[in-house]
């Protein structure tokens, strides 16, 4: 429920009527004609009410002014009584103000304008007991800050949640903590080199102003030596970043561009401090500040732009509700989940997620166990039968005895693998980082030919200075601002595609060939049942759609996608006394006939006759594999539909992409072998490359087979049961609507739906490598330049200052072609 | 030019004084969301009611 529509819908929209709180169509489904307002879903009209019972009305004319893009809203119910826990408030929560006051951060869903950020800092007029709350409008993070003796945090999630904003809690608030400190740091740094860089400009300008029309030596004298002073400063501080990288690239005997930066530095710091004391040569200290300032400026904005990627998917996750119903001998209390232990019998549902490890004591139902193993079809269970926590019970309410709970669940393990998996993660090298070695042992050499060249023809003295000038316009400083800065217009290119990368190293891995790992469920499918097949008269569409709309269930979805925007053809034919019916099924009356639908099985145990070619019709569709759903009026099927999990379109047409480029595709599923062959042969795959019944473990070892050998492996996945796998991959590409926990995996999350985003990200990470490649000749034929004037003794300060602008520029230029090409 | 010697270090303690200005400014957090802020100001810590008439969204038919 997140369509975008262009902003300047009219209130009647040409076919249909607008939302009354977010102004897109209303479905034909969902109008009221008696009613005075109406709305698109039952979150629009949930958050219309709240803000109207506040008299928030002005949130609507701040909406206009800053004219947000149109979103309904989304509510989730949920009571958030999890987050009153004494565990959750030792995690997320500290006392501020002397410990009067609570303060906590929340991560909101559906946050996407300004006037979103005015609607929830206006909560402390909604509930006495806030004292304040502050929106990060980019991050969606919302700092609340309240008096625990009048109001508690569930009530304030509540409120935010009925507010179109269901919230998560923001991280480990010290790791927060922590982050934001380390920006800061960052920050400071780049300002104290900015300021020394600009300082020690302006003396250089009067330094070489004076060498040009003369300057008496006292004033030069003084210059220089304030110059120095700034230098050495802007080395010793912002600068030791560099220091300390190379030193730890040395000593782990890893390639990286910090070794020939801090070289430079290291010789240009020593240089024009000996030259500085001697009073005579070249002191340097102006380039080495404003290069300290230029490398670290390249590497602020790709930090940043990681954060922000990092930050959009780095959701908490929780895979479990935060309160589940424990059934005791004087009947059912919600408790929290984190209370129960083993042996306690819990009730799960239809439509909730099951809170433990357990065994079914009482009931019949289904279970989806997409999230946990793949499977696309939900999963029949009975008494004694095993069910996991964080599966979803999709059938009538079930009884489960406890075995295992928190950390000992199949989910919790399965979490654990994940976090091992990112933590042994092998790390890309990146192209730049191995030229950068190259290009060290061409400069030590070239420096050794300069000053044994030069002591033999001249003096040791004239030798040092040259060799010293050599190193220092040796200095890869385009290539050190260029490859930070073409990394951060790259992830910017991808951000606005829906593709989250949240590190710049994938680009490299993923402009190579290599092993393409793809998940089925949820990946080349869209991993929830829609209308695959529907026999029966074409008027019962609509009204089953129009019966259906109000249930959340995953089978009523799809119906009301299929038919929820087709008009009902005659008003009689609106369903009156709609009833959801706890064994999965719905009843209405529809023209004065009851109107039945559910499950064959549903419809056989309320006397439906299903002897006719419609039952028939069910039938072959559930030995097909489908998901059966019969339509009966007057207690006679009238119509079937058939439910499947349908392939993205152009899924094919991605996978042959895919090939075309080099990668080799298979596809790992935990769904049936015969399913995933079917799949295979569709989008046009060789059933060899399709392997189904992989358990989450067995993918990562999938995974781990191919990360040994030189080969690249990227894993395509969504749900909880590739976590661990996308975590081990050299590049994990977590796909739109996968699970916290494959997002927080994931190195690149990618937000739009099907497979073509991942061609178009590869495409961007090819473009990327051949700009990085594109920049290294342009910075180093610069530098080849300087360094063969230098070793000829002829480089100046004025050539100096003259090469090092233009070669950044050029670089600069050259960086911002990613952004260009991708706009054609 | 005897002036450059009260000059250079006048400007210098200039240059230190933004320098613990920005310093100081983005201890207190101040350049943490720069994305929120431009919007913030333009919203009246009170709403004016007689604005009110503009407010009501659009009805439906």
């Amino acid at each position: 429920m997140t369509a975008l529509a262009s902003s300047n819908l009219s209130p009647d929209v040409a076919n249909g009527v607008a939302c009354d709180h977010c102004g897109l169509p209303v479905p034909r489904g969902l109008f009221e004609p008696d009613a005075t307002v109406q709305f698109c879903c039952n979150g629009c009209r949930t958050v219309y009410d709240m803000i109207r019972s506040h008299g928030l009305d002005d949130y609507y004319r701040v909406r206009d002014t800053v004219d947000a893009p149109r979103q309904s809203a989304r509510t989730s119910g949920e009571r958030y009584q999890g987050f009153d826990s004494p565990a959750f408030q030792a995690e997320h929560c500290h006392a501020v103000a002397g410990g009067c006051y609570v303060c906590s951060d929340l991560r909101l869903e559906g946050v996407h304008c300004a006037a979103c950020m005015w609607l929830v800092e206006r909560l402390p007029k909604m509930l006495p007991g806030v004292a304040s709350v502050r929106l990060h409008l980019r991050d969606a993070v919302a700092r609340v800050i309240w008096n625990p003796q009048e109001t508690q945090l569930s009530s304030i999630a509540s409120t935010l949640d009925r507010l179109g904003y269901p919230s998560h809690p923001a991280r480990h608030a010290s790791a927060a903590e922590v982050r934001k400190r380390n920006e800061r740091t960052q920050l400071i740094r780049l300002g104290v080199a900015g300021a020394c860089a600009g300082n020690n400009m302006l003396l250089a300008i009067a330094l070489y102003a004076g060498e040009f029309s003369g300057i008496e030596g006292q004033y030069a004298t003084l210059l220089r030596a304030v110059s120095a002073g700034i230098g050495l400063l802007s080395l010793a501080w912002p600068g030791s970043v560099f220091f300390r990288g190379a030193w730890v690239a040395l000593r782990n005997r890893v390639a990286s561009l910090d070794v020939p930066i801090a070289l430079a530095l290291a010789a240009g710091g020593v240089a024009g401090l000996v030259n500085t004391i001697a009073g005579t040569g070249e002191i340097y200290f102006d380039s080495l500040s404003v290069l300290v300032f230029l490398l670290l400026v390249g590497r602020w904005f790709q930090a940043r732009q990681q954060r922000w990627a990092d930050e959009a998917v780095g959701l908490l996750g929780s895979f479990t509700p935060t309160m589940c119903r424990i059934v005791r001998d004087q009947g059912v209390a919600e408790v929290p989940t984190d209370s129960l232990t083993p042996d306690a019998i819990v009730e799960v549902r239809s439509g909730e997620l099951i809170p433990a490890d357990g065994v079914v004591t009482v009931g019949m139902s289904k279970v989806d166990r997409s999230l946990l193993s793949g499977e696309s079809v939900a999963v029949p269970v009975e008494p004694d039968d095993e069910v996991f926590a964080g599966t979803q019970n999709i059938g009538s309410t079930l009884h489960v005895r406890v075995t295992s709970t928190g950390s000992d669940t199949r989910v919790a393990r399965l979490m654990h693998l994940v976090n091992e998996g990112v933590r042994d993660k092998p790390a890309i090298v990146q192209f730049t980082d191995k030229a950068a070695m190259w290009f060290v042992t061409v400069v030590v050499a070239a420096a050794t030919a300069t000053f044994i060249g030069w002591s033999l023809a001249a003096t040791t003295s004239v030798a040092v200075s040259h060799t010293i000038a050599l190193l220092i316009v040796a200095c890869p400083c385009a290539l050190g601002l260029a490859t930070p800065l073409t990394m951060a217009v790259a992830i910017g290119v991808a951000a606005r595609r829906q593709m989250l990368v949240k590190n710049a190293s994938v680009f490299e891995a993923l402009a190579g060939t290599g092993r393409m790992l793809l998940d089925k469920t949820g990946t080349i499918t869209r991993g929830r049942p829609t209308v695959a097949e529907w026999v029966g008269p074409d008027w019962l569409g609509p009204v089953v759609a129009n019966a259906e709309s109000h249930s959340s269930h995953p089978v009523a979805r799809a119906l009301v996608e299929a038919y929820g925007d087709v008009a009902i053809d005659r008003a009689e034919r609106i369903p009156k006394d709609v009833e959801e019916l706890g064994d999965g099924g719905i009843r209405a009356m529809v023209d004065g006939r009851p109107l039945l639908v559910g499950s064959p099985r549903f419809l056989a145990s309320r006397r439906v006759t299903l002897k006719n070619s419609i039952g028939d019709k069910l039938a072959e569709f559930e030995s097909r594999g489908l998901t059966a759903i019969g339509i009966a009026l007057d207690g006679t099927a009238e119509a079937a539909c058939a439910l499947g999990d349908k392939i993205h379109a152009a899924a094919a047409d991605a996978i042959v992409g895919l090939a075309k480029q080099g990668w080799d595709v298979t596809i790992v599923s935990g769904d049936a072998q015969g399913v995933v062959h079917r799949v295979a042969s569709e989008v046009h795959l060789d059933e060899s490359r399709a392997l189904g019944g992989v358990l989450p473990e067995q993918k990562l070892e999938l995974v781990g087979d191919n990360a040994n050998g030189r080969q690249n492996t990227v894993m395509i996945g969504d749900g909880v049961n590739d976590a661990a796998a996308l975590a081990a991959a050299d590049v994990g590409i977590a796909v739109e609507g996968g699970a916290e926990a494959s997002l927080a995996a994931a190195d690149v999350y990618v937000a739009a739906p099907g497979l073509m985003p991942i061609v178009e990200l590869i495409e961007l990470a090819k473009r990327t490598k051949r700009v990085v490649r594109q920049n290294l000749v342009i910075a180093l034929g610069y530098n080849l330049i300087a360094v063969s004037l230098a070793a000829a003794g002829w480089i100046t300060p004025l050539i100096a200052a003259i090469l090092m602008p233009i070669s950044s520029a050029t670089v600069l230029a050259s960086a911002m072609s990613v952004a260009l090409g991708s706009r054609s | 030019m005897s002036i450059l010697y009260i000059m250079v270090p006048v400007a210098l303690a200039l240059a230190v004084t933004a320098l613990i200005a920005f310093v100081w400014a983005t201890r207190s957090g101040q350049f943490d969301d720069p994305d929120s802020q431009p919007y913030r100001m333009l919203f009246d810590d009170e709403p004016v009611d007689d604005k009110r008439d503009n407010s009501p969204p659009p009805k439906g038919e």
